[in-house]
């Protein structure tokens, strides 16, 4: 009977897809609605062939295969985000490599950009939210993921969303806000995904059997909760056809901006801070065998971390049309911030006193401490650059795009990959990795690609800002955009081989996984963790 | 600093998830400390410069900063320092000022600043211009290339409907009454002037040159520059010089279009910007 209205309405979804398909109004929606048609049409097979199945029993113990896919999903999007970026990065040193007279336009830097950012945040750094949240909230809270199948949906469902996103970028379709571009259906769907997310998750903690919920379980509740409220807001907007993809947003002038860097900077602030710091929370003690520092401060930073994000935002708009005083706030919150996010640093780190000792023989560890080393950077850079002082000067400069990376190369890269080298074995029932040692080599080629990344973009950033407001005796300025742009000609090539060399350790740490999970030179499997029924 | 709570042997809270414990280990004092300064900091900050919204505006702070009163400010105090040299370029004749020991330098200076600001998205940085967009560094002038002359195309623009006064003229699409094979007897012609694409002046290229061009390019192909006829008989070729596009400047006819300047800047800037294209090499 389920099956049977599964694939009723999977045959209405079908339906709806084929008339707005025939009735599309541009490519990219036309585009969709036909991957859609696809979709739904293998998942109606599947559901007819069900038909008549006798239902199955409820599983027990912990549900691995999720997780599973999502760590495979993580590398592979992680991999493809990486490429495009150093594409991209090699588009700004040499614009040939736009290649626009064999592509017609459609694989130049304006729709690469989009496709490099909603790759590694959100496909590379949400699959690792979702896949770690999903085994971090089933071991802390000894319960099997709540809602059955429903985690699966929310998998498949945000790959999908990724898909569309990207094709989207690629065909044109845009709201031209960053990192919130996918048009209004896919914002939709993202918006029925993510309360799915949350149900799964919130379902899991309610049912636990632990009497207190772990404080990594804090973070990612927070970051899914917040994340719901700024997606949906920031995409408020009125489609101009539901045959087509363009949306007019419900804001506009400076509230627009407004409502565009209060979303911009609590992406930054939840989805690559307090979702990753619950990743830390788990993996940093688990890694290292060491009990967390301080509890006290892990609820201290927690809520000082909650409260005071979500004001900072303005910091994006010093010196524009944003009236003075929400400048101000904004950069007087940001500063605020600095001590409660390195309460996430102080407490990773910490964490390590009495096992420092197991850097020097475990890589993996040594990923992660760097990734907290790095985040404690770029948490001191960020308030930094939010002084309007600072700001006046690394605004709209490369500095900007330096900060950014050696936060999300630096801090979610190497915390995920920590993450994803802890998982590997596990979930696949093996006894180790396959090569501790490519482990290694992924370390140093990471390492180094972000500081070539990180310290040429600062230059070129710093120099960049002193050549625009560079002004001669009688108060004209000395040089033009052009000439900024030819001076950064060489840095631009170094931050490409930064991600080059950070692409390279990707792709190592992508056959290190693949040869755990087939299981060579592990002679003796393990069982599977998902045995293990819960306690 | 905060190794020292390690030291003493500190309780854990008694929890345990998944074999993780934590300890509870009191809050760092210079964490502690750092972040009261940073909360006075701020409450300091509030009270200095405009910070809580109320109503209508918000707080002014007691400094009574605004970010628009100091780039004001800035921009007086050049304004201020400059006044007595921009009198100055306002006064002399245009063609004086190049030369002027006063203003001489800061003219020549201020006009590249707003060339950079405002001319070179078309005519180039360095002002050798692009196709359809007139390279400023050579001889040739389609209107003129004298200070006084740059100056007037500089105010009024080129084809410039925001200027009654502007620079005007318009070659007939000659596409449209003539046919394709004349058409190319006439990028013949016209290619024969200057010698290009190995041409030679034929018969019937010079009657059709004589009976349809003439009268804007001259007879001898030499242009007008009162209309902004170009010179044909030279090298340069403001769209190109190939035959295919010769072919369709003639059959499609060409209307590049300058806005006007003036009423967007000063009269000051204008000359200065005069002064400056003037200077590159070109100026007559």
């Amino acid at each position: 009977m389920q099956h049977m209205i599964k694939a009723i309405v999977l045959g209405v979804v079908i339906l709806a897809a084929a008339i707005a398909t025939n009735f599309a109004r541009d490519l990219s929606y036309q585009v969709h609605a036909v991957i859609i048609i696809l979709v739904a049409g293998y998942l109606f097979t599947r559901e007819i062939g069900k038909i008549g199945n006798k239902p199955v029993p409820a599983e027990t113990g912990y549900m691995d295969g999720v997780v599973r896919a999502g760590v495979i999903a993580t590398v592979f999007w992680g991999l493809a985000g990486f490429t495009v970026g150093v594409w991209i990065a090699f588009q700004l040193a040499y614009p040939a490599l736009n290649l626009s007279q064999y592509t017609d336009g459609y694989l130049n830097f304006g729709r690469l950009r989009p496709l490099h950012t909603s790759a590694v945040i959100f496909a590379f750094g949400g699959n690792a939210l979702i896949a770690t949240s999903f085994y971090v909230v089933q071991r802390t809270s000894a319960a099997r993921l709540f809602g059955g199948n429903l985690a699966w949906f929310v998998f498949w469902g945000y790959q999908l969303f990724i898909v569309l996103a990207a094709t989207g970028y690629l065909l044109g379709s845009t709201q031209s806000k960053e990192y919130a571009e996918p048009e209004w259906y896919v914002d939709i769907w993202l918006t029925i995904v993510w309360v799915a997310y949350l149900v799964v998750f919130a379902g899991t903690i309610y049912k636990r059997k632990e009497p207190h919920i772990y404080v990594a379980n804090w973070f990612y509740l927070a970051f899914i909760l917040t994340i719901a409220m700024l997606h949906i807001i920031n995409n408020l907007s009125v489609p101009v056809s539901i045959f087509g993809s363009k949306s007019v947003s419900l804001f506009s002038g400076v509230q627009d901006a407004m409502v565009q860097w209060w979303y911009g900077h609590n992406a930054v602030g939840f989805f690559l801070t307090a979702g990753f710091l619950g990743m830390m929370y788990y993996f940093v003690p688990k890694q290292a065998e060491r009990p967390v520092y301080s509890y006290k401060l892990s609820i201290v930073h927690f809520w000082a971390l909650i409260f005071l994000y979500i004001w900072a935002g303005p910091h994006h708009l010093h010196y524009t049309a944003l009236p003075d005083w929400a400048q101000t706030l904004g950069m007087v919150m940001s500063i605020i911030l600095w001590m409660p996010s390195w309460g996430g640093m102080i407490n990773g780190l910490m964490t390590l006193s009495g096992a420092w000792d197991k850097l020097r023989t475990d890589p993996v560890l040594r990923i992660m401490v760097v990734s907290i080393a790095f985040y404690g950077m770029s948490t001191f850079e960020g308030p930094m650059m939010a002084i309007k002082a600072v700001n006046s000067l690394s605004h709209y400069t490369d500095w900007t795009i330096g900060h950014v990376h050696s936060g999300a190369l630096g801090w979610n890269g190497m915390i995920t990959f920590g993450a994803i080298y802890f998982l590997t074995p596990r979930l696949w029932g093996r006894t180790r990795l396959y090569s501790l040692k490519l482990v290694n080599y992924h370390f140093w080629l990471a390492t180094i690609g972000i500081v070539l990344y990180a310290s040429s973009m600062w230059v070129s950033g710093i120099m960049e800002g002193l050549m625009w407001r560079e002004v001669d005796a009688q108060g004209f300025l000395v040089n033009t955009f052009a000439d900024t742009v030819a001076a950064k000609y060489p840095l631009l090539v170094i931050r490409g081989v930064g991600g080059l060399f950070y692409l390279t350790g990707g792709i190592i740490m992508a056959v290190n996984v693949w040869k755990t999970i087939v299981g060579a030179g592990d002679a003796t499997p393990k069982e599977t963790s998902s045995a293990i029924p819960a306690e | 600093m905060a190794k020292k709570p390690e030291k003493k042997q500190v309780e854990t809270t008694g929890h345990s998830w998944d074999g993780i414990e934590e300890y509870n280990n009191p809050l760092p004092r210079w964490w502690l400390i750092t972040t009261y300064l940073t909360i006075i900091w701020g409450i300091g900050y509030v009270i200095a410069y405009p910070a809580i919204p109320l109503i209508n505006g918000a707080t002014p702070g007691v400094l009574g900063y605004s970010s628009r009163a100091e780039v004001q400010a800035d921009i007086d105090e050049v304004n201020a320092r400059n006044a007595p040299l921009v009198a100055r370029v306002n006064e002399l004749e245009l063609a004086a000022i190049a030369g002027d020991e006063e203003v001489g330098s800061f003219a020549i200076n201020g006009g590249r600043a707003v060339f950079q600001t405002f001319c070179s998205q078309c005519h180039g940085s360095g002002a050798a211009g692009a196709p359809g967009y007139p390279n400023l560094l050579d001889n040739d002038w389609l209107w003129g290339g004298s200070v006084e002359d740059i100056h007037e195309t500089i105010s009024v623009g080129i084809r410039s409907e925001a200027n009654l006064d502007t620079r005007f003229s318009q070659m007939p699409a000659f596409g449209e009454f003539l046919s394709k094979e004349e058409i190319g007897t006439l990028a013949q012609e016209v290619s024969a002037f200057s010698g290009i694409n190995g041409a030679e002046s034929t018969e019937d290229g010079a009657l059709l040159f004589a009976d349809n061009c003439s009268s804007c390019h001259a007879v001898d192909g030499t242009g007008d520059r009162f209309q902004g006829a170009p010179n044909l008989t030279d090298a340069i070729w403001l769209y190109g010089s190939d035959m295919a596009t010769l072919n369709e400047t003639i059959s499609e006819a060409r209307f590049g279009v300058m806005p006007a300047w003036s009423g967007r800047l000063s009269e000051s800037q204008i000359r200065q910007a005069s002064v400056y294209i003037h200077s590159l090499g070109g100026g007559e």
